[in-house]
């Protein structure tokens, strides 16, 4: 079954036009990677998709559901979880009120209570700075923020936005090694990734962006062992 | 001695009402980074329903209250909804709508106090005129994803102007003055406190704990914040942004309401442009306890009705504001960001 597939899909800001008739599938339980260089259009799909900015056209479905038209509120509801490029978690409040902000569209107390537990097992640290406000949270602190913070939403489909963007070596192999752990627990993963090694190592299949169009797609091994890829992202 | 501790017991009570009023500046500017100059005459607004609840309709000062704050709520619901959201997500159906509605209703109130004219030609000059105003921002004005500070808060002077006018049109342009409700006076240790400073300090206290509790503790709470830090992540966690937006207006606009009833018992006097003076006070107080802060807004609201009332107790009251403006003045060199402000630190 198709986790999201997107058809035709164009977004313009203005008169630039950012992402051009851009077609592509994720089907369910998948890890699906999406690399590009700087500018090629990468977050602008990503913010289509969850709803933030206006299609010019195509279509949008996940789990059989137009979502096209559908406001980020809904899509939310139907399990469409983005963690945005550059974190972006909530300062002024705690850890423990960012999760919770997570959970905004959950209303059971108790699933929500387990999801906190879940979280905390993927990321302990945060256990320990629940009351901190989180701008005062380190660089790898506030990614695992951001990534428990859309764990707190029962993820079906997870769009992850450059996670190690910034971190060191072995934080980009922690939240790279609790990325796989996420999926093997039954969540469906969209990465954009700069970091095209790490990537295209844990994803079944991969696409390549370019100024708004896809420009090379395969599994995870045929991209990561392919002349072009490794020549421009790759570095050999 | 208690001439000092007088004015401490006048300058609270004045300065709870700048509070509650500034509290709605700073709590619309916290989560959309608008000055909205409407609020003053929101406040004003609540005034009159107060006065129409107390006079004509024999109501208790606590039911006034309520219906003030009711009416208020919804006023501010609706300016935001008709005035400010447009150029929020802006179409240019939207941007036409509201450059008709604002304009006719402004320049036929306008016509009819300037010109004198009787009403149906005050109706074809506004309509005339609006039409040419819509069609010009229709043609001018590309909506971008991008909202224009310049333009919302231009549109917040017209709303405020709009409230003014249209109260003058329905209640005149005179003093009117509230019916003596809550007549009495307590004498503490030679201080005097009137019952209606009594109401106040309660009132006030009560609903700055309710807000208090609201914004921290409830999830309604949390997602205002959220949004006012980050309205697009707050979003993707299926926040309705939009509809946060309003809930602020309508909390902050409702405790507007809730001063100008409690000013209208306090100095008996009211009249459609009584939102501009204190307004301005109160948006300074705003200011002063560093904007976008919700204890910084009670804050600066006491700070100035105790300065007010010190300096035209020991010295003229003809120096109070000069006063007021010279310490906003000297707060904003030595931190810009106001009293309780951070010091903007960016983390990238
Ligand atoms: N808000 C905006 N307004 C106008 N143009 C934009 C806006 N956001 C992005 N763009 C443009 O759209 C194009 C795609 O940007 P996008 O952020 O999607 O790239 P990206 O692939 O995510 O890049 P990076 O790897 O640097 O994050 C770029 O040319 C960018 O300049
Ligand atoms: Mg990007």
């Amino acid at each position: 079954m198709s986790m999201l597939e997107i058809k035709g899909l164009s977004v313009h800001y203005g008169m630039i036009h950012a992402v051009k008739d851009l077609s592509m599938q994720v089907n369910a339980g998948e890890i699906v990677a999406l690399i590009g260089a700087n500018g090629a259009g990468k977050s602008t799909l990503l913010k289509t998709i969850s709803g933030l900015l206006p299609k010019t056209s195509g279509s949008i479905t996940t789990l059989e559901q137009d979502i096209t038209h559908s406001s980020p509120v809904k899509i939310v509801g139907l399990g469409v979880i983005h963690v945005p490029e550059g974190r972006r978690v909530f300062s002024g409040l705690s850890v423990l009120e960012n999760l919770q902000m997570g959970a905004y569209s959950k209303k059971d107390k108790s699933a929500i209570k387990e999801s906190l537990a879940e979280v905390f097992a993927h990321f302990p640290i945060l256990q320990e700075r629940l009351s901190q406000d989180a701008a005062t949270l380190s660089g790898g602190e506030q990614q695992m923020l951001a990534i428990g913070r859309a764990l707190m939403a029962k993820p079906k489909l997870l769009l992850l936005d450059e996670p190690s963007m910034g971190l060191a070596p072995i934080l980009v192999k922690e939240i790279f090694s609790i990325i796989t752990s996420i999926h093997e627990s039954g969540t469906t993963v969209l990465l954009v990734e700069q970091n095209a090694r790490m990537a295209l190592s844990i994803a079944d299949r991969g696409y390549v962006m370019e100024t708004g169009r896809l420009v090379l797609q395969g599994t995870g091994k045929e991209l990561a062992e392919s002349a072009q890829v490794q020549k421009v992202y790759l570095g050999g | 001695m208690t001439q000092f501790l007088q004015q401490i017991v006048n300058g609270l009570s004045i300065g709870s009402i700048y509070a509650l009023i500034a509290l709605g500046y700073t709590m619309v500017y916290g989560i959309i980074k608008l000055i909205n100059f409407a609020h003053g005459d929101i406040y004003m607004v609540g005034a009159f329903v107060g006065f129409i609840c107390i006079s004509t309709f024999k109501m208790s000062v606590l039911s006034a209250i309520l219906c003030a704050m009711v009416f208020c709520a919804l006023l501010g619901v609706a300016v935001e909804r008709l005035a400010y959201k447009p150029l929020r997500n802006p179409t240019k159906a939207g941007l036409f709508a509201t450059a008709l509605v604002m304009g006719f209703i402004l320049i036929y109130l306008v016509a009819k106090a300037t010109l004198e004219l009787d009403n149906l030609w005050a109706g074809v000059i506004a309509l005339v005129l609006s039409l040419a105003l819509g069609f010009f921002v229709y043609f001018t004005i590309t909506p971008k994803g991008n909202p224009n500070r310049i333009a919302a808060l231009i549109t917040a002077i017209g709303v405020s102007f709009f409230l003014e006018y249209a109260m003058m049109a329905i209640m005149g342009p005179n003093n009117r003055s509230y019916p003596a409700t809550l007549g009495g006076t307590a004498t503490l240790a030679g201080v005097q406190i009137t019952f209606a400073q009594i109401l106040i300090f309660i009132i006030t206290l009560a609903l700055m704990l309710i807000l208090t509790f609201i914004v921290q503790k409830t999830k309604i709470g949390r997602a205002m914040r959220a949004v006012s830090t980050d309205a697009d992540a707050a979003a993707l966690m299926g926040v309705n942004v939009d509809r946060t937006i309003s809930i602020t207006f309508a909390i902050g606009s409702s405790l507007a309401g809730a001063a100008g009833v409690l000013v209208g018992i306090y100095y008996n006097t009211l009249n459609p442009l009584m939102g501009m003076t204190y307004g301005l006070k109160a948006f300074i107080a705003a200011v002063f306890g560093g904007i976008g802060i919700i204890p910084g807004a009670m804050l600066g609201g006491f700070a100035i009705g105790i300065t007010e009332t010190m300096v035209a107790g020991y010295w003229s009251s003809l120096f109070k504001d000069a006063i007021v403006y010279i310490i906003l003045i000297v707060i904003l060199i030595l931190k810009p960001s106001g009293l309780l402000g951070k010091n903007v630190r960016e983390k990238v």
